[in-house]
C-alpha cells in the first residue's frame, strides 16, 4: 500500500463538508500548514475541527476561518484571532472550550479505543454541566467521552514511506495524540524519507496510525511571540 | 507595595531543590529569574518540555521551541519533550511539585477564577482547569485589588470558576496570605503596607495572628 501523496492537494482528496477534522498544533507551533493552506483553497465548507487554537487572522486555521470554513470549533484557547471572534460574537461560529489536558486526553482515548474517562479537571466549572460525576480516592471526577476525526492532519519533523513519524521540539504537542484519533490521518512532513532510515528508537508516532503522507513545501513557521535575551 | 517582580521574587523563595514547577503566563513567568542557583529545579511548560530554559539570544529564535505563552524560549541540558497528553498526565498525576498562575479572583475556601468574565469575549481555559484541579501545591501570584480598585480576594468568587477549593496560598502586591476554608490567614505584609491597608483592601474574612513580619528579599 502506497501512503505517500505527492502533495497536500492530493492528501486532503475526500474531505468534504460538514465531516470533522483535527489538526495538531499548539498556537502556530507545530501546525499542518500546507494542508491548512490547501483546505482554504479547496471550498470545503460546514467543518468541525479540533486543535488547540485557531491560528491567527491570516495564518493557520484563521485562513479558514476568513474563508468561512468552520462550521464548528473544539479548541482550550481561542484568543489571538479577530476574526474568530467576530464569527463567535454573532453567533456564526459555534465553539466549544475543552481544558487542554481533557481535549488531549479526550483525542488519546479516541486513538485508544476508550470511549470515556473521569477526570478531576473542570468539576465544579461549567465544564462539568450536564456531566456525570463520580467520587474517586474521595475526590470528585467528572466523566468526558472520547474524540474521533474524519480526518486528522498532523505536522512532524520527519517521517517515512510507511508513515513513521518523528516530531521536533515543541511541535511535537497534539500532533501524536492527534494522529492516532483520526479514521484517516494526514502527515505532513518537512523531510520524507525511505523506511530504516528513522531509527526505529526514535520514532514517536508508528506508521500505523498514519494512512497518509507528504513532503510539505517551504514551511513558513511563523513566530507567534518572538522573545529574544540580549547577549 | 511590590512590583510585579517583586510578587516573582517573594514566590521563588517558595520553590524548593528538587522541584517540578509550572508557571502560568503574566507575573509566574518572571518566578524563573529570581530562584537561586545553589537549587536545581525544572519548569514545565503545558505545551510539552520539561527543562524550560531562558528566552533564545537574538538570531538564535527556533519557531519550533516555545512554552505554553507561545514565546520562544531555550532547552535546558538534560530538558525532555513529550506530547500533549504525557503533559497533563504529569499535571493530572500530580507529578509537579508546584503550580503557580494568575486569577481574577480567589475566595477563602479556596476557590479560583481566572478565565471567563460573563458579556465578555470568552478566550478559553487553555490549561488552567487542569492544573487547577490535580496540582497540590497551587500558588496565586496576581495584584491585591483590580483596576476599578476591587478587591480580588473574596468570600466568594463572583465570576466562572477554574476550580474549586485548590489554592493554598496567594502572594500580592500588599500580602503573602494563606487560604484557611473559612478566610485568609495574613502571613507577611509588603514593605510600608499596614495591616489595616490589607484589611481593607480585602474583601474576605482575614485572620490576622499577632505581629504581621514585612516581607523580605
Amino acid at each position: 500500500m502506497n501512503k505517500v501523496c505527492a502533495n497536500a492537494g492530493a492528501a486532503i482528496v475526500g474531505i468534504s463538508n460538514d465531516m470533522t477534522l483535527m489538526l495538531g498544533g499548539f498556537g502556530l507551533c507545530g501546525i499542518p500548514e500546507n494542508c491548512i493552506a490547501a483546505l482554504a483553497k479547496s471550498g470545503v465548507t460546514g467543518l468541525t475541527c479540533i486543535s488547540n487554537n485557531a491560528g491567527v487572522d491570516d495564518f493557520g486555521l484563521g485562513l479558514m476561518l476568513q474563508s468561512r470554513q468552520i462550521k464548528k470549533m473544539i479548541a482550550s484557547y481561542v484568543g489571538e484571532n479577530a476574526e474568530f471572534e467576530r464569527q463567535m460574537l454573532s453567533g456564526e461560529l459555534e465553539v466549544d472550550l475543552i481544558p487542554q489536558g481533557s481535549l488531549a486526553e479526550r483525542c488519546r482515548a479516541g486513538g485508544a479505543g476508550i470511549p470515556a474517562f473521569f477526570t478531576p479537571a473542570g468539576y465544579g466549572t461549567e465544564v462539568a454541566e450536564g456531566k456525570e460525576v463520580r467520587e474517586f480516592n474521595g475526590k470528585p471526577h467528572i466523566l468526558e467521552s472520547a474524540l474521533t476525526a474524519d480526518f486528522a492532519i498532523v505536522k512532524a519533523w520527519k517521517g517515512d514511506t510507511l508513515g513513521n513519524l518523528v516530531y521536533k521540539g515543541t511541535a511535537r504537542n497534539f500532533n501524536p495524540v492527534m494522529a492516532m484519533a483520526g479514521k484517516i490521518t494526514i502527515a505532513e512532513v518537512e523531510e520524507l524519507v525511505e523506511p530504516g532510515e528513522l531509527d526505529p528508537n526514535h520514532i514517536h508516532t508508528p506508521g500505523v496510525f498514519v494512512q497518509r503522507i507528504f513532503q510539505g513545501k517551504s514551511f513558513e513557521k511563523r513566530i507567534e511571540q518572538r522573545t529574544v535575551r540580549s547577549k | 507595595m511590590l512590583d510585579r517582580n517583586q510578587i516573582a521574587q517573594r514566590i521563588a523563595q517558595e520553590v524548593q531543590d528538587g522541584w517540578y514547577v509550572n508557571l502560568g503566563i503574566g507575573i509566574p513567568t518572571l518566578i524563573a529569574n529570581y530562584v537561586p542557583e545553589d537549587i536545581s529545579v525544572e519548569f514545565q511548560s503545558e505545551n510539552g518540555i520539561l527543562g524550560m530554559g531562558p528566552f533564545p539570544f537574538e538570531g538564535e529564535e527556533d519557531a519550533d521551541l516555545i512554552n505554553a505563552g507561545k514565546q520562544t524560549i531555550t532547552a535546558r541540558p538534560g530538558a525532555a519533550i513529550f506530547d500533549s497528553a504525557t503533559s497533563f498526565a504529569m499535571i493530572r498525576g500530580q507529578h509537579i511539585n508546584l503550580t503557580v498562575l494568575g486569577a481574577m479572583e480567589v475566595a477563602q475556601n479556596g476557590d479560583i477564577a481566572n478565565w471567563k468574565i460573563p458579556g465578555k469575549l470568552v478566550k478559553g481555559m487553555g490549561g488552567a482547569m487542569d492544573l487547577v484541579a490535580s496540582a497540590e501545591n497551587i500558588i496565586v501570584a496576581m495584584m491585591h485589588t483590580n483596576r476599578k480598585g476591587d478587591s480580588k480576594i473574596l468570600e466568594q468568587c463572583t465570576l466562572p470558576l477554574t476550580g474549586v477549593g485548590c489554592v493554598k496560598k496567594v502572594v500580592t502586591n500588599m500580602a503573602v496570605l494563606e487560604v484557611l476554608g473559612d478566610g485568609f490567614r495574613l502571613l507577611e505584609r509588603a514593605p510600608g503596607v499596614s495591616v489595616e491597608d490589607i484589611r481593607n483592601a480585602t474583601a474576605a474574612r482575614l485572620v490576622v495572628d499577632g505581629e504581621v513580619p514585612e516581607i523580605t528579599f
